[in-house]
Order: C-alpha cells, then sequence, then structure tokens
C-alpha cells in the first residue's frame, strides 16, 4: 500500500486499474480526459494489461462498453456532462441488458448556458435509468467506490451498471493523499469477473436485448431492474463490510458526519459536502448540536439509513447542487418523499446552491443553519431558495451594463 | 471476382439455418436477402441490430438464429459490434476463449439506420477497421414505422411523409460510394432475387478481414405497395433495368458483377409498384419517366 498525491481523475483511473479491467471504451469531454489518457498510457506501456478504444461519440461509447460487457469481459468507461447526455439513450437502454460495468462521470453543468465547472444536474439526469450511483466526496472514496462499484454490478443479485460521480474541478483536478492499495489485497477482494454464461460464443449462442411486444412482458422485465436495484441496497452493506475489513477504510451507503446528538443536519452529496463538514466543526466549537447527512448511493435510494438518520431531527437543510425545472432541487423532493408522514420528521429547509460551479461559502452554511433554526422553534420551513447574494447580483448587473454599452457602440457604427 | 466454392445455383446451401414464422411481411425481400446471408456465414455469427423491422425477428422468447443476437439501437449498431469484437479480441489474447467459440460480428440494419442515423458510426467503425460484416436491407423507407422517406427513398416514389403528385423530390444517397470512399475491405451490392451473385459475395465477404459492407435491395411489398408475389420479379427487374446495379469494391477498385444488357425500360420496374403509380396514372408523367430513365443511363454510361 502506497500514499500518494492524487487527482480526482487519476483515483477513478487507478481504481480501474486495479479492478484489472479488460477494456475501456472512451470518448474525451472536460474534465474527464485525463481518466482516459492515464488509462491509455497505462495499457501502452504495459503497466496494466487492458485496451483502449477511441469511439466517435460517447452514444457509440457505451454502447460499445455494454456490448462487450455481454461479451463477458470487465469494462471501464468515463464519461461527463454533455457526454453523459449524449450517451442518454444508450444508458437507459443497456441497464436493461443487465450488464455489469462501470462509468466514472466528472460532473459537470449542462448547457445553456454552455459551461466547464460542476453540478450534479448531468448525473440526476440518468437517475431513472437503472444505472446505480454511488456519489464521492474525496478523491480516496473515487479509488474506493471504483473497486465497489465492480464487486457491486457483477454481484448475482444485482447485474447492473453503475455510475461512480465524482465532481468536475473540485473533485477531478484537486490533488489529494490517496491510499494505493496492493494488487493482491485488491485482487482478494475483487475475484475476476464471471458472466455466468451471459455472453456470446460459438457453442451457446444466445439472444440478448431482445424487443417485446406488450405491457405485460415489458413491466416484467423493468420491474426486474428496479428489484435488482433494491436488492442492491442489502448487497451495498455487505460489500461496504467486506471492504473495511479488507482496507480498513468504512464507505457506507449514507455518511453520518457528527449526527450523534444533532439537532439540525445539512443533507447534501458530493465534493461541496466536505465544505458542509467545515461548517459543522465549526458550529459545533459555538455550541450547535449540528451534522451532516450525505447519501454516497442515490440508487438505489437508501430509505431506510435516511429515515433513520433524519427522524427525530428538529430540521434538516437539503443543498441541491442541481435544479428540476419548475420544480426545484431533487434532493429536496426525493427526501421529502421518505419523510412525508412520518412522526418526528424534521422541518425540511430547500436551498439550490452551488449551480455551474459556483462556490458555497462558510458564511452561506451559517446562514442556513440559523434559518433551519428558526423554522424547527416555528414548525414552518421557509420557502426553498436560490443561494445567491446581492454582490453576484451586482456584478451580472455590471456585466449587463457592458453588454448593452457594447451592443450601442456597434449599433452606432453601423 | 475471386474464385471461392460456390460458382453455379447448384452450389448454393440447401439446409436453411433461418426459422420460419417471423413477423416479417410476406414477400420481403429484405428477409430473403437475410436467408441467403445467413445460410452462408453460418452459424458462428452474432448478428447486432439496429432499430428497423428486423428488430421484430427476436421478440421474447422467441428467434429464428441459431446464433447470438443483441438488439442495440437505431445509432450504434456498429459500436455493439465493435465492442462484442474487441471483447472477443482480448479473450483470445489472454488465452479465455478457444479460438473455436469466436463469432462473427454481424450488423444488420434498414436503410433508415444505415443512410442516415447510423452513419457515424459506420463510418468511425471502418476508420477503426474494425473486423466486422454489415448487411444493411434497403427497402428505400423507413419502413417499419410505415414507409415514411429516408435518405435511401428514390426520386418520385410516393412514401408516407411524400404523397404528393411529385413524390420524393430528393435523390437516393450513394451510400456504396460513401462506404467505398472509406476504403474498407469490401463493399457489395446484392438483392435477394439474385442469389447466385449474392453468395459470391457474401462467401468472399465472409473470407476477409476487416470492415466488409453489404446492401441488399429488399424489395417491400407493403412499403412499395405490390403483391407479394412479384417480390421477386420486381428484385430481378431492379437489376435488369439498371435501377440497382449490382457490384462490388475490393482493393481500390469498383468491378459491375451484372452489367445488364440490353437494358430493359425503367418504366417495366417502375408500373409494377404503387409508390410509383402517380408517374402512369391518370396520365403518364412523362417528363418525370425521361429524367428517372436519364438517371439510370448516365449510370451506366459512366461505367461503360
Amino acid at each position: 500500500m502506497t500514499r500518494s498525491l492524487l487527482t480526482g481523475n487519476a483515483a477513478a483511473a487507478w481504481g480501474a486499474r486495479l479492478a484489472e479491467v479488460d477494456y475501456v471504451p472512451a470518448f474525451p469531454i472536460t474534465p474527464q480526459t485525463e481518466i482516459i489518457e492515464t488509462l491509455a498510457q497505462w495499457f501502452d506501456s504495459r503497466a496494466a494489461q487492458g485496451r483502449l478504444v477511441t469511439l466517435e461519440s460517447e452514444h457509440s461509447m457505451v454502447t460499445a462498453a455494454a456490448a462487450a460487457a455481454a461479451t463477458g469481459v470487465r469494462v471501464f468507461t468515463a464519461t461527463s456532462s454533455q457526454g453523459l447526455m449524449y450517451a442518454m439513450e444508450m444508458i437507459y437502454t443497456v441497464a436493461g441488458w443487465r450488464v455489469p460495468f462501470v462509468l466514472a462521470n466528472v460532473s459537470r453543468a449542462l448547457a445553456s448556458p454552455i459551461t466547464l465547472e460542476p453540478d450534479h444536474t448531468d448525473i440526476l439526469a440518468a437517475r431513472d435509468s437503472g444505472f446505480l450511483q454511488i456519489h464521492c466526496a474525496t478523491c480516496q472514496e473515487v479509488l474506493d467506490s471504483v473497486l465497489i462499484a465492480y464487486r457491486l454490478a457483477e454481484h448475482e443479485r444485482v447485474r447492473l451498471p453503475v455510475i461512480v460521480n465524482l465532481d468536475g474541478f473540485y473533485l477531478s483536478f484537486t490533488r489529494e493523499p490517496v491510499e494505493i492499495p496492493e494488487a493482491e489485497t485488491v485482487r482478494r477482494f475483487l475475484p475476476a469477473f464471471d458472466a455466468d454464461g451471459v455472453e456470446f460464443r460459438a457453442s451457446r449462442p444466445i439472444s440478448q436485448a431482445v424487443a417485446v411486444l406488450g405491457g405485460s412482458a415489458y413491466s416484467y422485465f423493468r420491474y426486474e431492474v428496479h428489484l435488482a436495484s433494491l436488492q442492491a441496497l442489502p448487497v451495498y452493506e455487505e460489500i461496504a463490510v467486506a471492504f473495511e475489513k479488507e482496507f480498513g477504510r468504512s464507505h457506507p451507503a449514507v455518511e453520518a458526519y457528527r449526527c450523534e446528538d444533532a439537532e439540525i443536519v445539512f443533507f447534501m452529496i458530493g465534493a461541496f459536502a466536505t465544505k458542509a463538514k467545515d461548517a459543522v466543526d465549526r458550529l459545533r466549537e459555538s455550541g450547535w448540536k449540528i451534522g451532516l447527512v450525505r447519501p454516497r448511493l442515490l440508487r438505489p435510494y437508501p430509505t431506510e439509513a435516511l429515515q433513520r438518520l433524519l427522524i427525530g431531527r428538529h430540521a434538516a437543510v437539503v443543498v441541491d447542487q442541481n435544479l428540476s425545472m419548475g420544480k426545484g432541487g431533487v434532493l429536496y423532493s426525493e427526501l421529502a418523499s421518505v419523510l412525508y408522514g412520518k412522526a418526528g420528521a424534521p422541518v425540511l429547509l430547500g436551498f439550490v446552491g452551488g449551480l455551474g460551479g459556483r462556490d458555497l461559502s462558510p458564511e452561506e452554511f451559517y446562514e442556513m443553519a440559523k434559518l433551519a433554526r428558526d423554522a424547527a422553534r416555528e414548525g414552518v420551513a421557509p420557502e426553498p431558495r436560490l443561494l445567491y447574494t446581492s454582490g453576484e447580483m451586482r456584478e451580472i448587473g455590471k456585466l449587463q451594463a457592458i453588454a448593452l454599452s457594447e451592443r450601442r457602440e456597434i449599433g452606432d457604427r453601423t | 471476382m475471386s474464385e471461392g466454392a460456390i460458382r453455379s445455383m447448384k452450389d448454393l446451401p440447401s439446409t436453411h439455418l433461418l426459422g420460419a414464422g417471423t413477423a416479417m411481411c410476406a414477400g420481403c425481400g429484405g428477409l430473403g436477402a437475410l436467408h441467403e446471408v445467413y445460410d452462408i456465414l453460418g452459424r458462428k455469427t452474432v448478428f447486432v441490430n439496429a432499430a428497423g423491422c428486423m428488430t421484430l425477428l427476436s421478440v421474447y422468447p422467441f428467434t429464428p438464429f441459431r446464433s447470438g443476437w443483441l438488439y442495440t439501437s437505431m445509432a450504434s449498431a456498429p459500436a455493439g459490434a465493435q465492442g462484442v469484437r474487441d471483447a472477443l479480441d482480448i479473450l483470445i489474447a489472454k488465452g479465455r476463449l478457444p479460438t473455436e467459440e469466436d463469432v462473427t460480428a454481424v450488423v444488420l440494419t434498414g436503410d433508415g439506420s444505415a443512410y442516415g442515423m447510423g452513419l457515424s458510426a459506420t463510418s468511425a467503425a471502418i476508420e477503426r477497421n474494425l473486423d466486422f460484416l454489415y448487411l444493411c436491407y434497403d427497402n428505400e423507407g423507413y419502413g417499419n414505422t410505415g414507409q415514411q422517406a429516408s435518405g435511401a427513398t428514390p426520386h418520385g416514389a410516393k412514401t408516407a411523409t411524400t404523397a404528393s403528385a411529385r413524390g420524393y423530390p430528393g435523390y437516393k444517397k450513394d451510400l456504396f460510394s460513401i462506404w467505398a470512399a472509406h476504403k474498407p475491405t469490401y463493399v457489395a451490392t446484392v438483392v435477394g432475387a439474385e442469389p447466385l451473385d449474392l453468395a459470391k459475395k457474401i462467401e468472399k465477404a465472409a473470407r476477409l478481414k476487416g470492415p466488409r459492407l453489404v446492401i441488399a435491395l429488399a424489395p417491400c411489398p407493403t412499403g412499395w405497395d405490390f403483391d407479394p408475389e412479384l417480390a421477386v420479379e420486381i428484385g430481378r427487374l431492379a437489376v435488369k433495368t439498371g435501377v440497382w446495379p449490382l457490384k462490388e469494391y475490393a482493393d481500390g477498385q469498383v468491378v459491375h458483377t451484372r452489367i445488364p444488357h440490353p437494358r430493359v425500360p425503367v418504366e417495366e420496374y417502375l408500373k409494377l409498384q404503387g409508390r410509383f403509380g402517380h408517374l402512369f396514372e391518370p396520365r403518364r408523367n412523362e417528363a418525370m419517366l425521361s429524367e428517372i430513365q436519364a438517371q439510370v443511363d448516365k449510370y451506366w454510361d459512366a461505367v461503360a
């Protein structure tokens, strides 16, 4: 075991390398490129024994990934944002093929306007696809989650593809100390992929991904995917225990940070949750009973764990780094759905923040905590809102003034 | 054409691999071509399918195939073939699969995918020199959805989206030349109504490595509006009139495997099909008939 400074992208590549992946269909997109470049170099230098093939689109990339998994090899691939959207037809399609493989998504906000920095609207668009989703907050977690993801995807009770999500820039390009486990230890935790006969062989012809006629057969197969996804919850817990035993690191489906006596909790996913941890530490120093609840597993949704961790709290502050147009934050709605009607459910406060990489300041966390305390006292939550300052609004006003003045100047000349 | 085992009709396989009772229409020219192709290719194949009529060949829990099948999407069947081929190559290279378990990836799509949505994926598969076979059954329209006009629809043909007296205003895309411009191992046109020509080409393609692409003209009783019993006749007339040139591309050369001489007038082919009925009724559209004939003549003048 060695400890190195790795970016989130390099950690994802190390995860794939240690999983001894056979095949990596690829297509470049910022901020994911370092993952496929790193793997390509390792394959070229024979540091790892795999094959990387560049497809002409993410749609084809996901098709090739799933077709290779359907032929019995261990497959890794990676994309981000617009790439995930371009592949979306196949993301939904191949989950129904029940092929296990792992896709690292480096979260980046979606157009329009086109941008490079992160939020979670891209990955949440894949929410209902049948892919399982693991969300990471640190570079170590990225490496570990890729290994966990293979064991989960390939488990006989699951057989579904998994997305490991890491935030663009904040994780993809940030170096953190990461323990790189020994190959032998990983092999003990993650044995070679056994396709269990679901593969294309001359002597054993099979049809995969065939059509159905009528809602009855369709409902049957779709519900099978749902049940397999639900099965992934207990299976995940087993795997997390095995992982901790082997590597000494704990990665529960839901992380509860300083929640023991917490009356108020922040509720977040991804890298910005580490900002919430920092705020929790500082607020605790000032005497607040406050913590953080962070789902790592978002599909399947860890309903019971969340109910256990949230019921009895006074208030929960959900910070959604995504936006469902015309509705609001996705995490907020989902959490509300599992707490509704439960005695002792906390007051839920909804905030949308961090869109397109917009930072969250410590002061904003303190302010949200105060609002949560007031809401708990009054038993009424304020309306969900966007985290956005008057200073930012002034800056936008300035940009608009410049744009207007430029337009007038051009107009004067023409 | 280099010499294979098939030289005359007597050499064609007498047993048939593809099962009967499929959901295809009576007289389907695409199914006829698939039968003939499959008999030559044999069981060591996996068909990688794109959305189209033939997606309905394998409907749970039935299939007429005695080999593998993978439905992908309308746009990405060649990428599916890439994944299958790469996986098999990796397994063989790593000693995890005996070579006798290897299979050939065969992309099976209609013209809607081949001429349009799937063209980018096909172009890239050729560029990567993927070892695969592509069979396009070309019924000159989006047949499975009711014969709307596609990039393969011929000039003047009436379709569900070009039902006016002019028919389809565009011209059939030259997919053979587009594919050949990529310099793949092999490209050919075939029609099920000329089984010997088809068999020789598929036999040749099966012996080669790399990208091998075949377009089968697929007379379509429902989409072209003719009686199913005329399917073979219409296929033959497509060749005899010169509307569907039988040819192949290999080693940088295009060779015509049949030069119809003398050529039957094009209207003998057109008048059997309801989709061209407006060229004859209520009165002959001489201008368009001449234009279509002139296009065919111009093509063959350049060949001679």
